[in-house]
């Protein structure tokens, strides 16, 4: 007589649920976010998600500050790629404004929106190995990304918080050693992600953790929203560098990596791979750096020189002009919503103008809130263990996902 | 038993815990030493002057100093005891380790056999732990560490069959004897392949007894926080840790003794024998055994900062469906060979 | 008696925890407070008990385990034995061991070694993940 299902339950007794808690105060959970967890002994069968952690408000603080103002805000959200968002919401409020930034402005932007994208890459795939245990690999990403932010330093004195474009073009020019400085780290950082990639990605260990653990489809990617390599990684090639294109991304010959099965090892691949183009794209960009003027020359956007201000009066009421309270840039009445890259997907910001000295309303589509959102339907049915490697997968951000 | 053996015993034993808590002290340091270069770092350089020696030490002090915190909700007895359980277990091993040709705590004629005993008695502590923790973190750590921990002590015991095959015996001193006359004379190197292959899988388990990388889950830090000892803080969590630590130390000193000759030279010419000097033996032949499982002990750490940690599903796969398997076939055919050598 | 060495081993082991925490609880301070005697829970209050039917995997695995355990008690004396004994006791050993590995057989088939058993299938059909 062979055992049924029904007689095995009466031999073996059935588990119970157990109620579990995953974050805020967890080492996987950073960024801050908590998971409630049904376990089923090792499996998950349910799990909700609670976001909010990092809130801050940036709405609301946006809409009370003036347009240049609002930029420093825009650094907090995804704090590792600072300076993509810088751009974002500038080129937001540019297009009310309907400036055109000089050339070096645009290929500055494009420099070191992508840097910060490989930074932002090198974070990911850092957190996401460490918490599989290899602690290595953290250590030789974190070293590449102390390299960008050296160059970072030079452009604007900051590490992390950068603050560095202003509506109409950047706070200021690079040094002159720039284009050097990054020429030489571009070898090291090729070095390191070999590195990295011969000590990751064919490692069996590795790939077994990794191969169809969280596996998005294509299609119900594309229905839940997911943008940027999480997407890509279930095979759909949209980049808005290259479907929506801005700055001069057109220029620039890069590919745009595609994976197919849509789990997390795809992903780290198209991470990977991104990074390699993304350096591409910077060497094309330095070869082509045009002198000139890195704002526009438009006095009711641009703040005048330090040595206008205090040395004529044209000047200082030209910088009164743009800094007292209620004067300023003052973008037409209108709305807009303008697209970037960011490392983990579109990061949008919307904006409404009301012809005041501050934005009315200013949305910010975070890349990564599709994404945590699809969490519980990526963990649901996987394994405890597997939570860790699709959280990292996701590269969840909470400045960014809590606004 | 006279009172001046019992004396010599209990001196031993004070010794080896001496031992165990230099080695301790001395693993620490090097883990994060050996990590550090391998990450492209420095590690700890200040404490101490030279290459930050004592930061293990002021590490100690410091956990001697923490509180002691015991949660409410806790169940007192078990969680009281677990420590004791996971330290005794850890030390036990040590009287059977025979570190030199006149240095052994007790040559028990089933050495082996109580070597495997003992070591299972870890496994209970940190049941104990995980249960009485009443916290979720330290009961799946415990669950996992205990399902880990049998299930690869089949291998384990397995691949210690074949020394004890071909020693035909299971006294620990006597598997070292065989083993006489250089490197050569190992039993990983005399009897190719199957001792290599024994030892070998031996290894891979031990890291697995031991919960070390890749075989971690159980306190896999950043999935379940710290595992079974989630809950402990103070000197009771450092006694986990020694424990650990003296766990490490053993399973490359079992290696060494069985399968690598024990306090034996790699040349004949490089020890000293009983005869020629009591102490002198003594000493030559602990430096040697040392030098071998700290070499052992290394390449723990070399693995745990290289690897990434496996899922608990995998490990067991591996233990049941690959080392099984081989260990069984591999204790079969050696067998085999000697049966018809005769 | 030889075992002497041990039983002072396990008594320097006991004694050595015990001496750690008795400094430790000399030296180190000790103020409980309720909020501090929680349970950890990544910061939050824990939510119903840990103390519940665990997973039966487990039990399986503890199950094969103890029948190789036993299995490997009888090697020990076969193989301190086994060149007096000769080929004879070797098959023996060998009919004995492939009985054993019939059993692994079976059980890997019902897929008995899995950690965790895919939802919803049944005994016989499951297959690994």
């Amino acid at each position: 007589m062979s055992i049924t299902t029904e007689h095995r339950e009466l031999i073996l007794p059935q588990a119970e649920t157990m109620l579990l808690g995953m974050g805020p105060s967890h080492p996987a959970m950073h960024g801050i976010i908590r998971l409630n967890l049904a376990l089923d002994g090792e499996r998950v069968a349910d799990a909700t998600i609670d976001i909010g952690f990092l809130h801050r408000g940036f709405e609301k603080m946006v809409e009370r500050h003036t347009w240049n103002q609002a930029i420093i805000y825009t650094d907090r959200l995804n704090y590792v790629s600072a300076m993509i968002n810088n751009v974002g919401y500038c080129l937001a409020v540019e297009r009310l404004l309907g400036v055109e930034t000089p050339p070096r402005c645009v290929y500055l932007r494009v420099i070191m929106s992508e840097l910060s994208r490989v930074m932002d890459h090198l974070t990911c795939i850092a957190a996401q190995i460490m918490e599989t245990g290899a602690m290595t690999v953290f250590l030789y990403c974190m070293k590449a990304r102390e390299w960008i932010y050296e160059v970072v330093e030079m452009c604007c004195g900051a590490r992390v918080t950068t603050n560095w474009t202003r509506v109409g073009g950047l706070m200021a020019d690079v040094p002159a050693d720039f284009p050097d400085a990054v020429r030489q780290r571009i070898p090291e950082l090729r070095f390191v992600i070999s590195e990295i990639d011969k000590l990751v990605t064919r490692n069996r260990i590795f790939i077994d953790r990794y191969r169809n653990v969280g596996v998005m489809p294509r299609d119900e990617a594309i229905s839940r929203g997911f943008t940027g390599p999480c997407l890509r990684a279930s095979g759909v090639p949209f980049d808005v560098r290259r479907d929506q294109p801005y700055l001069n991304y057109d220029e620039f010959d890069f590919e745009i990596p595609v994976g197919t099965n849509g789990d997390v090892y795809d992903r780290y691949l198209v991470r990977m791979f991104e990074m390699e183009q993304s350096l591409r794209i910077v060497e094309q960009a330095l070869d082509k750096l045009p002198e000139g003027p890195v704002s526009v020359e438009d006095k009711s956007i641009t703040l005048p020189d330090k040595k206008d201000v205090y040395g004529n009066i044209e000047g200082l009421i030209n910088q009164f002009k743009l800094i007292m309270n209620g004067h300023g840039i003052k973008p037409p009445p209108g709305e807009v919503y303008q697209a970037v890259e960011a490392p983990n997907g579109e990061l949008g910001f919307y904006i409404i103008s009301t012809g005041e000295a501050s934005p009315y309303k200013c949305r910010c589509r975070p890349p990564c809130l599709p994404l945590t959102a699809a969490m519980p339907r990526m963990i649901i049915g996987e394994m405890v263990a597997d939570i860790i490697p699709i959280f990292g997968s996701i590269n969840m951000i909470g400045g960014e996902l809590d606004g | 038993m006279n009172v001046l053996e019992l004396l010599i015993a209990v001196a031993f034993m004070v010794g080896v815990i001496g031992f165990v808590s230099l080695f301790a002290l001395f693993a620490i340091w090097m883990e994060r030493k050996v990590s550090a270069h391998m990450q492209d770092r420095l590690g700890p350089m200040e404490t101490g002057g030279w290459h930050g020696w004592s930061q293990t030490i002021a590490d100690t002090v410091k956990l001697l100093l923490k509180e002691d915190i015991i949660p409410t909700a806790v169940d007192q007895p078990l969680f009281r005891m677990a420590p004791y359980i996971v330290f005794t277990g850890a030390l036990a091993s040590f009287a059977v380790i025979p570190f030199a040709a006149n240095l052994i705590g007790a040559d028990l004629n089933i050495g082996v056999y109580y070597l495997v005993a003992v070591s299972s008695l870890v496994v209970i502590g940190i049941l104990m732990a995980g249960w009485a923790s009443n916290n979720k973190w330290a009961l799946y750590g415990a669950m996992r560490s205990a399902a880990q921990m049998v299930s690869y002590e089949i291998p384990v015991v397995l691949s210690l069959l074949v020394p004890v095959l071909l020693a035909q015996s299971l006294s620990m001193q006597k598997l070292v004897e065989i083993q006489a006359g250089g490197f050569w004379h190992w039993t990983v190197f005399s009897h190719l392949p199957f001792a290599l292959v024994a030892f070998v899988i031996y290894f891979w388990a031990s890291l697995a007894e031991v919960n070390r990388t890749p075989f971690d889950i159980p306190e896999a830090e950043s999935e379940l926080v710290a595992g079974y000892h989630v809950e402990y803080s103070g000197m009771r969590f450092a006694m986990f840790f020694l424990a650990e630590y003296a766990n490490m130390f053993v399973v490359a000193a079992v290696a060494a003794t069985v399968f690598l000759g024990g306090w034996h030279a790699p040349l004949p010419f490089l020890e000293l024998s009983t005869e020629v000097s009591w102490i002198g033996s003594a000493v030559v032949g602990t430096a040697w055994f040392v030098v071998k499982a700290t070499f052992l002990v290394f390449v723990q750490m070399w693995l745990r900062w290289t690897l990434p940690r496996l899922r608990v599903d995998q490990l067991m796969r591996i233990c049941w469906k690959v080392f099984l398997p081989f260990s069984f076939a591999n204790v079969l055919l050696v067998s085999l060979w000697l049966a018809v050598k005769g | 008696m030889s075992f002497t060495p041990v039983l002072i081993f396990f008594l320097g082991g006991v004694g050595m925890v015990f001496a750690a925490l008795v400094v430790s609880r000399l030296l180190a301070p000790h103020r409980p407070n309720p909020l501090k005697n929680t349970t950890y829970e990544c910061g939050e209050e824990p939510v119903g008990s840990p103390w519940l039917r665990f997973n039966t995997r487990f039990y399986v695995i503890v199950l094969i385990f103890l029948i190789f355990d036993v299995e490997v008690l009888f090697l020990f004396p076969w193989a301190v034995n086994l060149r007096e004994l000769g080929l004879f006791a070797w098959v023996d050993m060998a009919i004995f061991i492939a009985i054993l590995m019939v059993g692994l057989a079976y059980v890997w088939g019902k897929g008995d070694l899995e950690w965790i058993r895919p939802r919803g299938s049944s005994a016989g059909s499951a297959k690994g993940r």
